[in-house]
């Protein structure tokens, strides 16, 4: 691992000044991606800043139309919070599905989230619930947050400091891993509410995104069977040696409807 | 040496290193001597240096020393008393034939004492869930299943922690 310097922050001031003054500094949450890299030679940050002095990044809290989760929040503690999972339920299942317990006691939602890996769990989950991230500076919706592989809307010295989810609503996430990863080979989470039906597919490839057609077939019947043979378009997704491009988009079609089964299980 | 500066490691107050650049299980491996948390895959997803941070399982392999100052942490060497009786997980280990080589077991045993404060069911699915972290070459899991169920019954039915 390369040799740093390393900053605990006690202040969000801090870290955005930090991050104008150092520009090749990396952030560092939970550490399960970041540390990872470092130790594969794929990133070999000068300074690491480390977040998790923050108390404010930390709160879980119920608001009005809202539940408040901080960017420091890790999977397992949203997983196992009595008050996550009564107001959303989906939210705690998603978050105790991500990788394994000891990668899930570290890494967390706002790591997840600022990474943006298209295979990662939280970004769909985000997205098909139009969620609203939360920096030291303004408030972006899912659906402007997210840009493609790796990419988000943040600027080189922005900090995201939570996650606002809808309370209205229910989410559900269904995933088919890949076995040795427990990456989403494919994963698929759909939003039902009051404004109507959200899809938002990972793991094909591209980045994370919507389906349009799945949520316009869902909104005139929400039922799995409305999605038989309609698959995800083939030319948007990857190939690889985990899986073919049709497979994928198959698979996306396959865990939609799983998950809106899921919805009419719990409705 | 202050709470910035040290950990707690088995009970006892031990200065952090120096140097940032430092995994949690190379300090305890290769500063500290602890070697019974083992380095296997080093890329965190093998399980076999998990040990616990404030009773939490972590992948030891990547968690920086420096990330838990001031935190107290447990190691293999932790769980039984210094001279005293094996820990009843590491005795339900040898007695279902829980470890070939060896090289899982450490993780094994810091994964499954996280498990009793976790609420896992001694239940062979419940278990075999959470063990979603670490992978055993040599045993096909069943004999760690049965030592984990047995360890975690007679925990709970206050048999020493």
């Amino acid at each position: 691992m390369n040799a740093f310097e390393y900053r605990r922050a006690t202040t969000v001031g801090h870290v955005v000044a930090w991050l104008r003054d150092e520009p090749d500094a990396k952030l560092l949450a939970g550490g399960q991606t970041l540390l990872a890299s470092m130790q594969l030679g794929m990133a070999a940050p000068p300074v690491l800043i480390d977040l998790q002095s923050l108390p404010e990044l930390q709160d879980i809290r119920l608001e009005q139309d809202h539940l408040w989760v901080g960017a420091m929040c890790t999977h397992a503690r949203i997983a196992r919070l009595q008050l996550v999972r009564d107001a959303l339920p989906g939210i705690a299942k998603l978050a105790g599905g991500i990788a394994d317990q000891q990668v899930r006691n570290r890494g967390t939602i706002g790591g997840s989230v600022a990474n943006a890996d298209p295979a990662a769990c939280w970004p769909a989950g985000l997205l098909a619930s139009g969620a609203t991230l939360v920096t030291d500076r303004r408030e972006i919706s899912a659906d402007d947050f997210f840009q493609g592989l790796f990419t988000t809307a943040l600027a080189p010295d922005e900090v995201l400091v939570g996650v606002k989810f809808p309370r209205a609503g229910a989410l559900h996430y269904v995933k088919f891993e890949q076995a040795a990863s427990r990456f989403a080979l494919v994963g698929a989470a759909v939003w039902r509410g009051p404004s109507g039906v959200r899809v938002a597919l990972t793991g094909l490839g591209h980045g994370i995104t919507r389906w349009p057609e799945a949520e316009a077939a869902l909104s005139r019947r929400f039922a799995p069977l409305e999605l038989h043979g309609t698959d995800f378009p083939a030319d948007l997704c990857t190939g690889d040696l985990h899986a073919s491009a049709k497979y994928r988009a198959h698979l996306a079609a396959v865990l939609t409807a799983r998950a809106v089964a899921l919805h009419q299980e719990h409705a | 040496m202050n709470e910035s500066t040290c950990a707690h490691v088995n009970g006892k107050r031990v200065a952090l290193p120096a140097r940032p650049n430092v995994t949690l299980v190379g300090w305890l491996r290769d500063e500290l001597q602890l070697t019974g948390t083992h380095r296997a895959c080093d890329t965190a997803q093998c399980g076999a240096c998990t040990v616990l941070v404030e009773g939490a399982a972590v992948k030891s392999c990547n968690v920086l020393a420096c990330q838990v100052s001031g935190a107290n942490i447990r190691t293999v060497e932790g769980l039984a008393a210094e001279g005293g009786p094996l820990h009843p997980l590491q005795r339900a280990f040898g007695e279902h034939h829980a470890l070939q080589c060896g090289y899982c077991t450490s993780g094994m045993l810091m994964r499954a004492a996280a498990m009793v404060e976790e609420g896992v069911p001694a239940e062979p699915e419940a278990v075999a869930h959470a063990l979603g972290g670490n992978i055993c070459r040599c045993t096909g899991y069943e004999g760690i299943v049965k030592a984990i169920c047995q360890g975690l019954r007679e925990i709970r039915a206050g048999k020493l922690a």
